[in-house]
């Protein structure tokens, strides 16, 4: 059943079909509507969940550590600021293959302070261990977190996943979503069973210390674990599509890729409108096509070369910066087709909320084609 | 009844000789019982407890941070609320953890009343690190951050009082106790983990390496700070004080004397303003909580 509902009450209204047994968050702009839909849902006996009101983000993401170490099915969900405060608990958490699922509505880090989004913030979290899922739209939004909860707690897979969307621009947008029922969600997700949990009929330690004997050990497991969770992701896209009709079987997803010349790489909402300017340079007999990458983390590397193979240039949008590089989209795909001969070109634009249009992609194709790229765009040479 | 001939923490772990906070630990599990979920802060006793393959913990164990056990508490206990389940979420951790980077968990955890209980082993210091000074260690203790020298005795303040700002917090059992007393220790902890809500108890442990006395002179010394009036055992419900242990009190410099940390107060010269500083320090707790035991003169 399709509603017309803002972003961040669709994706509470999954989390709640998810049956979380603890959340923990704090407030946050833009993540608030999220967060405020569970509490009245939990005040009104519509989730039985025991919901902490923590008085940090680091406080937040600790006490879903704690809760999923004793086998509860937790939830959270920042930004920017908020997730950037966290970041200590993110690489525990993750070391410690805990499967906390995280929503982040997107947002740009200070300073200078900024509300607006880009995505940075998950970005720089990029290295610590969780599955990232970007969502194009408000029904990738919401549906991403069913898969992000099937395939954290796969037993195979074990880890955290953030479900990144744009903030305001998706969170606070308001959109067709069809939301499935709670027995279809129960069909989908079974309940959370995880091997070993703090009990004390079955006792045993978790997050010992590790000396130089082992922590490569270790190291080398949590990455394995996460890189191989590429195939839990395409089984459990596929069963959602059987059961649902859509597809998010994929890491990466081409449009009107096939014989494109200039391909553009974008996640999240941004994508959507790099959909229409293609479709407007498509009518004009440009040959433009799009990546988008669904799935940051594990990174889809052989996916993005084999999707961009063929193509005479790649342009990258990157919605962040790695300060004294490039962005860090750009950086990866260009490791991703490395030895092909195709230019990867980078397009740092979007940061902290400006606007970005179908002339804007017009003009980075444009730009592309003539060599010109790894550069902020956009930039009001005025104020500089 | 809990069994207090059972050894929750194992023999075998990699604490010095005559270690107060492994000796905490050990009677601190007698008190609460094997139906107990731990939760460690980063520190000494994290370290010489659970180098991984191996544990000292008999009990399920979890520790994550150095500053976030309150809060990994908090979602261990809601997590058990919502499963039916019945074991009590005892923490363990140091006064650095405790009453210096584990602040902002620790005032949320106990604000939005938890059940759990904090139990703070505290030794004075940053023992782990290298005896560095934390908001527990005491005026003019020398540590390798509050070093005594030329131009300093050594830590130039005062312990924070952290049960006071716990029962503040509307605690509902609050208590401090010592190795000296294990007996006292073990109900304490008994008392607090059956006591719904979040409660605090702070173990006074002393370190050997870091204090600077011999390893078979620890209880000695635990017992001393009391006797001088440095260390008060007490309780308090609801925040009231309901319980203290009364001394014939010592002069401090008995206590001061043992120890390394003050050594610069007796050597090369005595500095009799700072002991008086300190032994004020003393007859301030001594009336604060009536500690003194009046032994009436003979005709």
């Amino acid at each position: 059943m399709f509603e017309i509902t803002e972003g961040s009450h669709a994706v509470a209204d999954a989390v709640r079909l998810c049956r979380p047994q603890v959340v923990a968050a704090y407030p946050i702009t833009p993540q608030t509507h999220i967060v405020e839909a569970l509490a009245d849902m939990v005040a009104n006996g519509r989730l039985d969940a025991d919901y902490i009101t923590v008085e940090s983000e680091f406080s937040a993401l600790s006490a879903c550590l704690g809760a999923s170490a004793t086998g509860s099915r937790t939830y959270s969900a920042t930004t920017s600021q908020g997730l950037a405060l966290m970041f200590e608990v993110c690489f525990n958490v993750a070391g410690m293959r805990l499967p906390v699922v995280m929503s982040i509505a997107n947002r740009a880090l200070g300073a200078p302070l900024s509300i607006w989004n880009d995505q940075q913030d998950s970005i720089a979290l990029r290295d610590s261990g969780w599955l990232q899922f970007y969502a194009e739209d408000n029904q990738e939004a919401t549906d991403l977190h069913y898969i992000a909860y099937r395939v954290a707690e796969d037993p195979t897979v074990l880890l955290p996943a953030m479900v990144c969307f744009d903030g305001f621009i998706l969170s606070h947008t308001y959109e067709p979503v069809e939301m499935l029922s709670q027995e279809d969600v129960d069909r989908f997700l079974p309940g959370f069973a995880p091997p070993e949990r703090l009990d004390a009929a079955d006792p045993i330690s978790f997050g010992m210390y590790a000396t130089p004997e082992y922590y490569l050990e270790f190291r080398y497991t949590t990455d394995k674990a996460l890189k191989d969770a590429r195939s839990v992701v395409e089984k459990a896209g596929k069963e959602f599509n059987a059961m649902f009709g859509r597809d998010y079987s994929a890491m990466v997803e081409g449009y009107r890729l096939d014989d494109a010349e200039t391909a553009i790489v974008a996640m999240g909402s941004i994508c959507g409108t790099v959909k229409d300017a293609i479709d407007e340079m498509r009518a004009e007999g440009k040959k433009v096509g799009l990546l988008k990458i669904r799935v940051f983390r594990p990174f889809p590397a052989e996916d993005i070369a084999k999707a961009l193979a063929g193509t005479k240039r790649v342009a990258v949008l990157d919605k962040n910066i790695s300060l004294g590089a490039k962005g860090a989209v750009a950086l990866e795909v260009r490791d991703a087709v490395y030895g092909s001969g195709i230019p990867v070109l980078d397009y740092i634009l979007g940061l902290g909320g400006r606007d970005v249009r179908k002339k804007d992609i017009r003009e980075i194709v444009a730009l592309a084609e003539k060599g010109s790229g790894d550069l902020f765009y956009g930039l009001r040479k005025e104020v500089l | 009844m809990v069994d207090k001939d059972v050894e929750l923490f194992d023999c075998g772990h990699r604490a010095c000789g005559g270690c107060g906070a492994a000796l905490a630990a050990r009677l601190a599990l007698k008190g609460a019982g094997n139906n107990t979920i731990v939760v460690s802060s980063t520190g000494c006793m994290e370290v010489f407890s659970t180098p991984y393959p191996e544990t000292a913990w008999k009990v399920p164990w979890i520790h994550s941070l150095f500053e976030n056990a309150s809060a990994v508490a908090s979602g261990i206990s809601a997590s058990l609320k919502k499963q039916g389940r019945t074991e009590k979420v005892v923490i363990i951790a140091g006064d650095g953890a405790t009453f210096d980077i584990g602040m902002l968990c620790i005032s949320g955890a106990f604000e939005r009343g938890h059940d759990f209980t904090y139990i703070c082993y505290d030794n004075e210091a940053y023992m782990n690190t290298g005896i560095q000074r934390s908001g527990a260690t005491p005026y003019d203790a020398s540590t390798t951050t509050s070093p005594a020298g030329s131009h300093s005795f050594g830590n130039k303040r005062p312990k924070k009082d952290m049960p006071q700002i716990l029962a503040a917090h509307g605690a509902p059992y609050v208590a401090t106790a010592s190795i000296a007393y294990p007996a006292d220790l073990m109900q304490k902890i008994e008392r607090a983990v059956n006591t719904k809500g979040p409660c605090y108890v702070q173990l006074h442990a002393p370190c050997c390496t870091g204090w600077g006395f011999e390893g078979d002179q620890t209880i000695a010394i635990a017992k001393l700070a009391i006797e001088t009036g440095l260390w008060v055992n007490y309780e308090m419900v609801d925040g009231k004080v309901t319980k203290v242990k009364k001394v014939v009190r010592k002069p401090v410099e008995e206590y001061l004397s043992t120890q390394k940390r003050f050594r610069h107060l007796f050597k090369p010269k005595r500095q009799d303003a700072e002991i008086a500083a300190i032994q004020a320090l003393a007859d301030r707790n001594a009336e604060k909580f009536g500690i003194d035991i009046r032994i009436p003169k003979k005709e």
